[in-house]
């Protein structure tokens, strides 16, 4: 052996704890017994109609924020394992690409909180006589509100992979499994551990609108934060509502510790090159782990394993050469041709059948009507975001500029945008009744109320990317007022802003679902737009009405995305890069 | 050829590759090349960038497939990725996510090769390229030559027969790639590696020179081997030496010669023909660097490299630039103002253009077509696509879309035609557009003042 003593070995884990382990394994033990025992609570028998206890004592709040965090972890794993799934397929499958990306166009504009009732029934149908089948449901809603941006994520990423490092997987005859888990995913892991963030951060909204459930006239409400809202909402109960808001603080908080900076500073080593000057991201969990002797060696054991039996598989392959590397599956010409033909068929069947539905069933006068509510929906969006934009981009700009308000600014910018807004609609509804406001115009703030942040934080990030060389430049031309925002500031920062804008939009829309029909205990508002119409529909239990909100939402969001944002980001992409 | 070295480790002939451009024609990217890679020999491949030379590389390491002729390892066709194959790539393609010590283990991994041999394996081979002590390093915690060291003890753990080395110097510095050159061919001339055979794709001369045993000079439209020089100086070699000098220039010489094959000077260029790499504001100062002393309208290429500091792949696209539009003509490894590039190199600034928008019009048939259409068109613009097309005749997309940006370049500095990024228009300039009804010609008067 021509082992240097100094060094350390890599190879045989030290497996005596050391006194990092004992301040770690503890708390993984408190989290394995918590998983345990609100995993348990999750199968119980249930009936429809049965009513679940519930009570308004916050000392119950701990309890329904471990409900309701576990609802969230286990939509998370769902969203995580969809996007391992379809995300590979697409990207590796050349005759699936062509369904599944247009799918997951389609999915990312459908309204997921309109889709609740007519989930819900099948998942009961699933699991009789359990709670499962509406936790399901509950969980299903979450998932929906994840996974789609977290897959277009892990797609590009697989679709960029560099080319020199696929040709140096290929000299060195990684088979397409190693290739994945080498190469491919770990590529992959910045953009997708961004975009869990973003999807937990929107998914608490999802978490508190979906506990309480209707289901044919009736509402379930499964223990959780969620249901405990709606509880208070029901009975006026504005210090529960305080209460609830603090719990979702202290859920976001957790996940923010335990999960999100852990991950984002393992990330880092998986991007390519850190900028110079960039912060490179910490976690205290993550030293911890990193330090603890004992779990290192539990976390290695596994992959020592797969790695002694792996081989033991497959013989060692002795043939001079190896396979040509190439997409996993190409159809021939002709195949390829029918395939095309049988997916456009598909496509005219069902829009001549969804034609035909909406046609029978609900006639098409009501088609023209609920367009109108998407016009006036529509207005409501662009508005907003166009009087958040004129508020968030100076503020953003001006906190951006300065490095060391910025950096404690972004985690609270982040944090405002995890925090579910619906939790402040009471307090709206409130200040609407008592001052006699116009509903239709004093409702819609409700749909950016939570959105809004998303500019906030994309516009701090792109100003406080802006090149010190560029800032010099512009001070020493002596640019100043209008000319200086004009010429440098707002093109410098519009990628960044874009993105939250996006963002902002999409979730808006979503939100309009919840925001255009609200109530404080009897007092119901109802603002004219589709979100209020979907609203309705749900909890009439209309079907056709239900689907008739939605596909034409979907067809707004789509046509916004098409014919706006993806041109503004053409142009940003094109002409505004600072590289 | 060059036989005297026992058996081929890669035997190559008649190897022909295509590509198809976008509207389905093919391209021919390599042409009839005979190539022989002997047990013992070191051989460089040198010539301009997108003459194929990289296309080659990766044909000889199996990662793309020839569409014609044969290709031999060993005795045996080539079918994939070889067992006895490593290469080097030029970005270093390293894996960020791993240490050294796993980026060095990932080939032995995939051949399952048990844990322990594998440990022991790559520690072997990160000592011996001087690596000892960063097994825990990350990538993005070294220095390029230290990355580039990684990339060589990662392909050496493998025990390769065949070194694929794909520009593996250009990306580090002068003093980095010096010395990594010399510990690699240390270790190959004391036999510490059981590499039987090196095959080094390069654009740079006097690297070439001092490493291979044998060069091949690659010329493109289609690549092919143009001249097979063996050199035959003892290791390390001094580069101050006459001989050394005297070999380099030869290989400028060569080089040249084979830029002029295709397109001699005299022959007449298409509208398909590949404007090289050269932006005006360069060939303008390299014919002020030749024009003045110490070289007075004719410099020794090598002479010129050292003086202008660029690299000899730049250079050799700069001489086709003065060579095409007739400042300069170059023989033996020699480059000579004409007139005209005399006259170019002494005139002011408006002058030079109008002299360059001449010698545009006159010598490109690009340029000249351009204009005409622009002439002829109402409003006198015309979208880049209709130009993008008519080139995609000749050439691949990306090469079209390069050779359009080089001629608008070249067109722009001329004041021959003007082009709009934004709405991706080409048009006559607008101070000729007023007198376009006149005689379109600008009395020259006008531009002496």
């Amino acid at each position: 052996m021509r082992l240097n003593p100094s060094r350390p070995d890599y190879t045989r884990p030290e497996i005596r704890p050391n006194s990092w382990d004992a301040l770690l394994l503890p708390l993984v033990f408190a989290l394995l017994v918590l998983l345990a025992y609100g995993g348990a609570q999750m199968t119980t028998p249930y009936n429809i109609g049965t009513p679940i206890p519930l009570s308004l004592d916050p000392s119950n709040l701990p309890y329904y924020l471990l409900r309701s965090a576990l609802r969230m972890a286990a939509a998370l794993a769902c969203s995580m394992l969809f996007t391992l799934v379809y995300a590979t397929l697409a990207a590796k499958v050349e005759a699936l690409e062509k369904v599944l990306i247009p799918i997951l166009d389609i999915l990312q504009s459908i309204p997921i909180l309109g889709f609740l009732s007519i989930t819900v029934t099948g998942f009961i149908a699933l699991f009789p006589g359990n709670l499962l089948g509406v936790e399901c449901a509950a969980i299903f809603a979450i998932f929906t509100s994840q996974a789609w941006n977290m897959t277009f994520s892990l797609y590009s990423s697989l679709k960029t992979v560099p080319n020199d490092l696929i040709e140096a997987a290929n000299m060195f005859h990684l088979s397409p499994w190693q290739r994945f888990w080498r190469l491919e995913l770990p590529w992959a892991v910045p953009g997708l551990v961004w975009n869990m963030m973003m999807s937990v951060s929107g998914g608490w909204f999802f978490v508190v609108a979906s506990e309480a459930i209707s289901v044919s006239g009736q509402t379930i409400m499964l223990p959780g934060v969620g249901s405990y809202i709606a509880l208070a909402i029901a009975h006026r109960d504005m210090a529960a509502i305080g209460w609830a808001i603090l719990a979702v603080l202290g859920g976001i908080l957790v996940y923010d510790q335990l999960m999100f900076r852990p991950l984002v500073a393992w990330a880092d080593k998986f991007k390519f090159d850190s900028l110079p000057g960039e912060q490179i991201p910490e976690s205290w969990l993550l030293t911890l782990i990193q330090r603890a002797r004992m779990f290192q060696a539990m976390v290695t054991l596994p992959g020592m394993l797969w790695d002694r039996t792996s081989g033991l598989l497959r013989p060692r392959d002795k043939s001079a050469f190896y396979r040509q590397p190439g997409p996993l599956l190409t159809l021939p010409a002709w195949l390829d041709k029918v395939w095309n033909v049988v997916l456009i068929g598909a496509a005219a069947a069902a829009l001549v059948k969804v034609g035909f539905f909406v046609h029978d069933e609900v006639g098409l006068a009501e088609v023209g009507r609920v367009f109108m509510f998407g016009v006036a929906t529509t207005i409501r969006v662009v508005v907003l975001i166009a009087l958040a934009s004129l508020i968030w981009v100076p503020v953003g700009v001006w906190i951006g500029t300065r490095p060391r308000i910025a950096q404690n600014l972004q985690a609270v910018a982040q944090f405002l945008a995890a925090f579910p807004a619906n939790l402040m609609f009471p307090v709206v509804v409130m200040v609407i009744v008592r001052y006699h406001l116009n509903v239709n115009i004093w409702t819609s703030p409700l749909m950016i109320l939570g959105t809004q942040w998303y500019i906030l934080f994309n516009v701090i990030a792109g100003a406080s990317a802006l090149p010190q060389d560029m800032k010099d430049a512009a001070g020493n031309m002596g640019l100043s007022g209008w000319l200086k925002w004009k010429r440098f500031i707002l093109p410098a920062i519009f990628p960044s802003y874009l993105t939250g804008a996006i963002t902002a939009s999409g979730g808006s829309w979503n939100a309009s679902i919840v925001s255009e029909l609200v109530s404080w205990g009897n007092v119901k508002l109802q603002a004219v737009g589709l979100g209020a119409y979907i609203a309705n529909a749900t909890q009439a239990g209309d079907f056709p009405r239900i689907a008739l909100g939605i596909a034409v939402m979907c067809l707004f969001v789509m046509a916004l995305n098409r014919f706006v944002w993806r041109r503004l980001y053409m142009i940003a992409a094109e002409r505004l890069r600072l590289d | 050829m060059n036989g005297h070295h026992g058996t081929a480790l890669l035997d190559l002939s008649g190897v022909k590759k295509t590509f198809r451009t976008p509207d389905h024609k093919e391209r021919t990217v390599l042409e009839g090349v005979d190539f022989r890679l002997a047990e013992g020999e070191i051989v460089a491949l040198l010539g301009k960038s997108g003459s194929g030379k990289s296309t080659l590389l990766r044909i000889m390491a199996g990662l793309i497939r020839a569409n014609g002729g044969t290709v031999l390892y060993r005795g045996q066709p080539m079918t994939g990725p070889a067992r006895g194959i490593s290469m080097v790539f030029q970005s270093f393609a390293l894996f960020p996510w791993l240490t050294v010590q796993e980026n060095v283990e990932l080939g032995l991994e995939a051949q399952k090769v048990p844990r322990a041999e594998r440990e022991d394996r790559a520690q072997e081979a990160i000592e011996l390229i001087g690596l000892g002590g960063f097994e825990g390093a990350y990538p993005k915690e070294l220095s390029g030559g230290m990355r580039q060291r990684v990339g060589f003890a990662r392909a050496l753990v493998m025990r390769p027969d065949v070194l694929l080395l794909d520009e593996p110097f250009s990306a580090l510095d002068v003093l980095t790639s010096e010395t990594l050159r010399g510990d690699l061919l240390e270790l190959w001339d004391e036999r510490r590696i059981p590499t039987k055979g090196i095959l080094l794709v390069s654009h740079n001369i006097e690297e070439a020179v001092s490493m291979a045993d044998r060069i091949l000079i690659f010329s493109s439209d289609p690549g092919r081997v143009r001249a097979d020089i063996p050199i035959t100086l003892a290791r390390p070699r001094d580069t101050e030496s006459a001989v050394f000098r005297q070999i380099v220039d030869e290989v400028y010489g060569l080089m040249t010669a084979v830029a002029r094959t295709g397109t001699a000077a005299g022959e007449a260029i298409t509208i398909g023909y590949r404007l090289p790499d050269a932006s005006p504001g360069k060939l303008a100062s390299l014919l002020e660097t030749v024009a003045e002393p110490p070289f007075n309208g004719h410099a020794d290429l090598p002479a010129l490299a050292e003086v202008t500091e660029l690299p000899d792949d730049a250079l050799f696209h700069l001489y086709e630039g003065l060579r095409v539009l007739g400042f300069a003509r170059l023989a033996a490894g020699d480059i000579f103002l004409t007139p005209s590039g005399r006259a170019f190199a002494e005139a002011d600034n408006d002058d030079r253009k109008e002299m360059f928008a001449e010698h545009l019009v006159r010598s490109i048939p690009l340029a000249a077509h351009i204009r005409r259409v622009l002439e002829e068109r109402r409003g006198h613009r015309a979208p880049e696509e209709r130009f993008l097309q008519e080139l995609q005749d000749y050439l691949t997309g990306d090469e079209a879309e390069r050779v359009l940006e080089m001629m608008i370049a070249w067109g722009r500095y001329g004041d021959l035609f003007d082009y709009d990024y934004n709405t991706g228009l080409l048009e006559l300039p607008e101070d000729e557009e007023e007198d376009e009804e006149g005689d379109g010609e600008k009395p020259p008067a006008a531009d002496a003042g």
